[in-house]
């Protein structure tokens, strides 16, 4: 595990984000923070994690922690290299959602919820990821893959077992510097 | 071919940078707004068009601009609602996708309406390409100077910023949302005070919809007037459609209210019919949220009239044979389809996103999907029928936000206008093993 800290580059971000809020009111840079520091520190939030964003806003690690395990796109504890993350709402249900989960899942060898005994892979079955129109979908880093089939599916699985990195959300020049 | 506002310029290529965008008029409000409006004359000429909440609830928009609280010294702020996660919306999306710069101009005509001079778009978690699509829009409009300060060389200056959110259904709730801004759990805050007295940082504040504000612009420009004379009724304007489920062409559609449901299904400029030569059988018309509505009823009314696309027409009958247009999310359902089936995913759904602050709503959540899940597992009686009728029904009003009532009606509505099928699975347990056992699933976080 690297150390938690963020660069210079992040930490400039940091104050840039803090910025967009009045005086007293960083907290609101809360979950900007705490998506950066996800895609940073692993793909995850570990509790050094929390206590870090919460020393860099000058808040309780409680007001980080109740806030981390309220929205579903924080994870609290490990995911794989490449979080495949399968929307399975109505629309896509309805365009065959249940039948993708299923073909990752005997690909992978892993139920959803789990994570590959590698380490490469955790598959998730999420709410709608509003993009119903181009159902059966998923969501993989920043990416939405749609119009989903079994072999675009298999093309996104052998493409992820080659990479090393972790897949994210945002990087540190997703958000403007003001 | 039918009236295009929002869309007009859609598909010219480049539309969704600065220069093209300005090329096809874009920013003229801003321009005529801060140049030769008053603020309250742009207030007036929105209410004057008729325009209503796109996110779902169809307020009247210049009805809320006008509750807007202005104590001397202090601040106001508007704030976009594109938290959009209403199963089957994805128009908001669509729009920040392909033309970020009509929402941008949105906001700041709207913001010098209402006199912020900071502003938000707080953009669902999952959408962050759209949050790096609209950062750079963001970046390109102050560069050109239609943000920051003194705007176009006049003495309006307007920050504008974009918010992150982190996976919340329930902060498509405004007050929710705010609660979300201000970096804290998304729970709905007790009203009153409403935000347009006491909202974010306990300041005035306005949370608009998107689509709202995409339209702002072309109120401005051409008068309320013009668009109250567009749609039908007091459905004025247009509307975006989601459409998707077992149709032909699935996708955003800009429709001017009135249309049939029929032409918006069947005709080749939207949806172009049922997917495979299929029967119709349910129409979700306006998000989960709405009651579904079998064939005969979404075509027509129980007065035998063509049913239209408007706010009206969708809502004729009540409950016991209409819906609503919501947030315009259309899903449609072909003969093939189990309604019970349909139906979990959508408990599932509202159970994972209750936030968990009223007892109604949390309990009754869980209690419906898991009622559901017996039933299709082939273990349901129809005393559990009666069951989930009875916990719909205790849930509906008896929570601080909405989202009570948003699980209720599909619950509600799937019995009433389809019980046979309940039966059917309660009658053929063995025919009904299609359920996916896929259990603590709904988070990560659980671990």
């Amino acid at each position: 595990m690297s150390e938690i800290k963020f660069d210079d580059n992040s930490l400039a971000l940091v104050q840039s984000i803090i910025k967009r809020y009045p005086e007293g009111k960083q907290k609101s840079a809360l979950l900007p923070l705490l998506h950066l520091a996800q895609a940073e520190f692993d793909g995850w939030l570990s509790v050094p994690t929390m206590d870090y964003v919460a020393s860099l806003l000058s808040i309780k690690p409680i007001e980080v922690y109740e806030v981390a395990s309220f929205y579903s796109m924080f994870n609290l504890k490990p995911v794989g290299k490449c979080l495949i993350e399968v929307c399975r709402t109505s629309s896509c249900w309805l365009r065959g959602a249940n039948e993708i989960v299923d073909h990752i899942g005997n690909k992978l060898g892993i139920k959803p919820g789990e994570t590959t005994a590698d380490g490469k892979f955790t598959l998730k079955t999420v709410e709608c990821l509003g993009s119903c129109g181009t159902a059966p979908m998923l969501q993989i880093g920043d990416k939405f893959h749609e119009d989903l089939t079994f072999d675009k599916v298999d093309s996104l699985l052998d493409e992820w077992s080659n990479k090393t990195e972790h897949s994210k959300y945002l990087d540190v020049n997703t958000f403007r510097k003001n | 071919m039918s009236k295009k506002i929002l869309l007009e310029h859609i598909n010219v290529p480049g539309i969704e940078t600065l220069e093209v965008y300005r090329s096809k008029g874009g920013y003229s409000s801003v321009e005529k707004a801060l140049k030769t409006m008053t603020q309250e004359a742009i207030v007036e000429e929105v209410k004057k068009s008729g325009l209503r909440g796109r996110g779902g609830a169809g307020f009247p928009t210049g009805m809320k601009w006008s509750f807007l609280a202005k104590p001397e010294g202090v601040a106001r702020y508007l704030v976009c609602n594109a938290d959009e996660s209403e199963p089957g919306t994805f128009k908001d999306r669509y729009l920040m996708e392909k033309i970020p710069h009509l929402l941008i101009e949105g906001m700041i005509t709207s913001s010098y309406a209402l006199g912020a001079n900071t502003s938000y778009i707080y953009v669902r978690g999952e959408y962050f390409y759209i949050i790096k699509i609209l950062e750079k829009a963001i970046d390109d409009a102050y560069k050109a100077g239609l943000l920051g300060k003194n705007i176009l060389g006049t003495d309006y200056s307007l920050d504008l910023h974009v918010q992150a959110g982190a996976g919340a259904y329930i902060c498509g709730e405004e007050t929710a949302l705010l609660e979300s801004l201000e970096g804290k759990r998304g729970n709905p805050r007790i009203k009153p005070p409403f935000p347009a007295i006491a909202g974010l940082f306990a300041c005035p504040t306005i949370v608009n919809n998107v689509e709202t504000l995409a339209a702002v612009p072309s109120i401005v420009n051409n008068g309320g007037e013009w668009y109250a004379g567009i749609g039908i009724g007091r459905s004025t304007g247009t509307k975006l459609i989601s459409a998707s489920g077992h149709i032909n062409k699935p996708g955003v559609y800009e429709i001017e209210m009135g249309i049939t449901v029929e032409d918006f299904i069947y005709s080749d400029e939207y949806c172009g019919g049922i997917k495979n030569g299929k029967k119709l059988k349910a129409v979700v018309a306006g998000g989960s949220s709405v009651p579904i509505l079998p064939a005969e009823l979404i075509l027509t009314t129980a007065n035998g009239e063509k049913r239209l696309m408007s706010y009206e027409s969708l809502a004729d009958g009540g409950f016991a044979s209409g819906t609503m247009l919501g947030s315009g999310g259309f899903i449609v359902m072909d003969e093939t389809t189990s309604i019970v089936q349909n139906l979990y995913t959508f408990a599932r759904f509202y159970h994972h996103e209750s936030c968990g602050q009223c007892s109604p709503c949390r309990e009754g959540t869980a209690w419906m999907e898991k009622i559901l899940h017996k039933i299709l597992d082939g273990h349901g009686t129809m005393a559990d029928v009666d069951l989930l009728w009875e916990i719909q029904g205790k849930i509906e009003g008896n929570t601080i936000c909405p989202l009570g009532d948003a699980a209720a009606w599909p619950v509600a509505s799937a019995i009433r206008h389809f019980k046979a099928e309940f039966e059917e699975f309660v009658n053929n347990p063995n025919s009904t093993k299609k359920v996916k056992h896929y259990h603590n699933m709904h988070n990560l976080a659980t671990a």
